[in-house]
């Protein structure tokens, strides 16, 4: 179909949705109007019984640590999508060792960029490191934290060093983060069934509302799913630079 | 206007749709299913506000607060992860595509069947 019936199609259905939208807008509670049931009596006894005061991460990591476990997968399984897709094609070879590799400038990329990106690398480790221990008690946990934790030896890559990115954070290193991480989740819920008889029931002592090591096994997921995710993304960020910047087409 | 942000999130939607459909170029069309995507977030934070309503968070707000409905964030939660997913994949297709037919206009991927 050329681009002109696409469109035609496309104008004919979204007037179709837009009546089926106008019908269904009619029929909505306002908004404001809550009257959920589930999520009312999560955020009445979430803090009592689970003793997490970020109930967000009591659900994710507690409530609904199983649905978790398969997001978590649903990540693993992508990237290993990307690494697929991505991989060496036989008339391609890599060149590590290019000259536009390793001295890759970033445009813009000057000495003050260059500091400041160095520079960024530890902070963002450290605050990385925070939302993630932290996910139990203030907004964060695995997911946020890791994408943030990633994103340090990243920073490498904008200060326009390309291979010292992979001398920070070593491909084995963070494919080995990545599997640990995605076991070590899998591992807290057949603790769960182990100690608790149930997958996933939190099996570790809830401690006191507020405190760092409280609410049970929500600091210790929060921990394998930041490094999965912080494995993740680097996975995949360094499959795709390595398509700019390392495999050259033969010939 | 008490309906605003699911007439947003529906704007979104159709405004993301028109990018995939009338796309010429492959990662305009993922950034497009982008905004598909982005619909989903606001349509799920709209369903779970409450008038006064904060968020789920208690560590520094009475635990008798009254709070927004905390299931939708982590639905929303899971959905960006879901879309990080679904973009990198869609992504690394788009450069092999690029490769193979040497263009990212969708109209030039026929030889497909080749």
């Amino acid at each position: 179909m050329n681009r002109t019936g696409r469109l035609i199609m496309f104008g004919i259905s979204a007037v179709a949705l837009a009546a089926v939208l106008v019908k269904g807008f009619a029929g909505l509670p306002h908004f404001g109007d809550y009257t959920g049931v589930y999520g009312t009596v999560i955020n009445g006894i979430g803090v009592t019984e689970r003793h997490a005061t970020d109930l967000v991460t009591a659900l994710n990591f507690d409530l609904r640590a199983f649905d978790t476990l398969g997001e978590e997968f649903i990540l693993f399984a992508s990237i290993l999508g990307v690494v697929l897709i991505l991989r060496e094609l036989r008339e391609e070879r890599e060149h590590p060792h290019q000259e536009e590799a390793e001295e890759h400038s970033f445009a813009g990329a000057s000495a003050a960029w260059r500091a400041l990106a160095l520079g960024l690398i530890p902070a963002m480790i450290v605050l990385g490191g925070y939302i993630v221990l932290h996910g139990a008690l203030t907004p964060g946990g695995g997911f946020q934290g890791g994408v943030i934790l990633a994103a340090g030896p990243l920073a490498v890559f904008l200060a326009g060093r390309y291979l010292r990115m992979k001398v920070v954070a070593p491909q084995p290193l963070v494919e080995a983060g990545e599997s640990i991480g995605a076991l070590g989740y899998a591992l807290i819920g057949l603790g769960g069934l182990i100690f608790a008889g149930v997958f996933f029931k939190n099996f570790l002592p809830l401690g006191t509302p507020g405190h760092l090591l409280s609410a049970g096994q929500m600091p210790l997921a929060s921990i394998a799913v930041g490094l999965e995710v912080s494995g993740a993304f680097l996975v995949g960020w360094t499959e795709f630079l390595d398509q700019a910047m390392v495999i050259k087409e033969q010939g | 206007m008490s309906f605003l942000p699911f007439a947003v999130a529906a704007w979104l939607f159709v405004a993301g749709l028109y990018g995939v459909v009338s796309s010429r170029n492959l990662i305009r069309t993922i950034l497009s299913l982008t905004v598909v995507q982005s619909a989903t977030y606001v349509l799920l934070l709209g369903v779970g506000y409450r008038h006064g309503g904060r968020a789920p968070i208690f560590a520094d707000i009475p635990q008798v607060s009254t709070a927004v409905d905390p299931v939708v964030q982590v639905l929303v939660l899971v959905d960006i992860v879901v879309e990080a997913t679904v973009t990198a994949l869609l992504l690394a297709l788009a450069v092999q595509a690029h490769k193979r037919f040497g263009s990212l206009d969708p109209n030039d991927l026929r030889t497909l069947r080749d």
